[in-house]
């Protein structure tokens, strides 16, 4: 099943970032992907449709929140949790 | 979707015009002489009334009195669906009653932005001591800058067709929702027979329209003109737009410290009477503060990212059109939303404009008390600059908890000061990078 939702994950994040699913690996950070921080909300948006979660994000004070952004293995650990709690 | 796309890639973005920074505020020509008597030919302008109604106070006294207190009229959002909102807070009028201020037939062609329009308009006719009858009214218009326009009749009818599966509405939905139609029922509500007509550039919306009024009067098109912005957008759909952007906070608005997190929104507006000062003499009008200079400048950058080279070109723009030296600005009234971009990227903006000046005057957000207006947010903020210079009390930044080595000017942190100043300025800075400052000067 997290194969699924990584292979998932991975395709939002090629879309926004016009690369190929396979150039999204789990180092590169969104600033290294191309996405900006509107590129960064609309991911996010496009991750929460994807799952029907809803995902801890305030563009002012990234840092913050209980989502980590810093690359796509955190992005994808993230997504992960938040899609097993749903499940619960 | 792929032009936004493209737009937001740097690779594909044009390059900044950084190369096409003017020369500052240090120009030679910068340096004019103290009273601009009728410069160029050009008509002088002053403010002879102000009205407004916004979560401060139904009115003027009320709204000054809150700057001086320093008190937050931001609270708990009260309507339809707010439990379906992650943002619950904004500066709501929660004691709006329009039955106490228009009839029952005004009220069904009234949408909120044109029943707050209404009230602040009245207040400033009736402080100005006008009456547009005959002569005047053919000379007089009214300029006024919203975002939302009828946001809340386009709410309650979508809402009434979509999810009740109504397939009638009301007769006036249109002529309600139209973003004219607050500048229309001014006019015809003092028969304001000159030029009328409605701006929207997002969050500048006012500071636009105040600008173009004050152009108006300046070239002598107009003598008298009704102007400043409304903007009723706290209703479900209009909270929920902006939940989308994810940069609004969910407790406070705190302009310029450290740990602010976001902006939040208000509702409300505020109107002037801009007037010719010959003809404000002649019929003995108390002058309330004359304005000196406008400018305007667009990024041409990014549809929602601020650009610092941008705001200070309006800056320096509006300094130089009021023929005023840079060291007489003594308070800047600033755009300061609370959102980490905005307020980093604005204070740049002026500690590069004023150059060793930027560490003697004083900014401050007033968002931080009345919430964002979006369109009518200049509007209301210039109530400020003019209790600056009319009672030398400046209003104070409040929710200021951390300094920020990145906002590091005199944001009059949380208390109202008092202090004398001859000339300020208001900021606006909108969404897709459209920037408008507007001058006044004392009389």
């Amino acid at each position: 099943m997290s194969d699924t939702i990584k292979t998932r994950i991975k395709a939002i994040i090629a879309e926004q970032a016009m690369l190929e699913p396979d150039q999204i690996t789990d180092e590169a950070t969104p600033e290294e992907l191309g996405i900006d921080s509107l590129g960064l909300v609309e991911s996010i948006f496009a991750l929460e449709e994807e799952f029907d979660i809803s995902i801890p994000f305030n563009a002012n004070e990234p840092d913050k929140s209980d989502f980590d952004i810093t690359n796509m293995g955190t992005i994808i650990a993230a997504v992960e949790r938040l899609v097993a709690e749903k499940a619960i | 979707m792929s032009g936004k796309k493209d737009g937001g890639k740097k690779s594909a973005r044009p390059a900044a015009p950084e190369d096409q920074v003017d020369r500052g505020l240090a120009a030679p020509e910068a340096a004019c002489g103290p009273e601009p008597e009728a410069r160029g030919g050009l008509r002088r302008v002053v403010i002879t009334g102000a009205g407004t109604v916004n979560a401060l106070g139904h009115d003027v006294p009320a709204t000054l009195e809150a700057f001086r207190e320093g008190r937050c009229g931001i609270s708990q959002l009260q309507f339809r669906d707010v439990e379906r909102l992650s943002i619950q807070i904004g500066g709501q009028i929660h004691d709006w009653r329009a039955e106490d201020y228009f009839n029952r037939q005004q009220i069904l062609l009234y949408d909120k932005f044109t029943q707050f329009t209404l009230l602040a308009a009245r207040q400033a006719v009736a402080q100005a001591g006008l009456n547009f009858q005959g002569a005047l009214g053919l000379r007089a218009g009214v300029v006024l800058g919203t975002a939302g326009g009828g946001l809340n009749t386009w709410d309650e009818n979508y809402r009434a067709v979509y999810e009740e599966g109504k397939n009638r509405v009301h007769p006036f939905v249109v002529p309600k929702l139209m973003n004219n139609a607050a500048a229309s029922h001014v006019s015809m509500e003092y028969g304001l027979r000159g030029p009328s007509f409605t701006v929207a550039t997002a969050c500048a919306s006012s500071n636009h329209a105040m600008g173009l009024a004050f152009q108006m009067v300046r070239s002598g098109a107009a003598q008298v003109m009704l102007t400043g912005g409304s903007e009723a957008m706290l209703c479900f759909g209009g909270v929920k737009a902006w939940e989308g952007l994810r940069v609004m906070s969910k407790d406070a608005c705190r302009p310029f410290s450290a740990n602010r997190n976001g902006m939040v929104q208000g509702e409300g507006a505020g109107v002037f009477v801009f007037e010719d000062l010959e003809h404000a003499r002649a019929r003995g009008a108390e002058i309330l503060a004359e304005v000196v200079g406008f400018a305007m400048s667009s990024d041409a950058q990014d549809i929602v990212m601020p650009s610092a080279h941008g705001a200070e070109r309006a800056i320096t723009g509006a300094v130089r059109d009021a023929g005023l030296n840079p060291d007489q600005i003594g308070y800047i009234n600033a755009h300061g939303t609370g959102t980490a971009a905005n307020d980093k990227t604005e204070c740049a903006a002026v500690a590069h404009a004023f150059g060793h000046h930027a560490d003697r005057l004083m900014i401050s957000s007033t968002k931080s008390m009345h919430g964002h207006l979006i369109g009518g947010t200049g509007a209301v903020e210039l109530l400020a600059c003019l209790m600056a210079l009319r009672e030398g009390v400046i209003a104070p930044t409040i929710g200021y908890e951390e300094a920020d080595p990145e906002c590091a000017l005199d944001v009059v942190p949380n208390e109202a000061r008092e202090a004398r100043v001859d000339a300020v300025l208001s900021n606006a800075f909108a969404f897709g990078g459209l920037n408008a400052v507007i001058a006044l000067r004392r009389i």
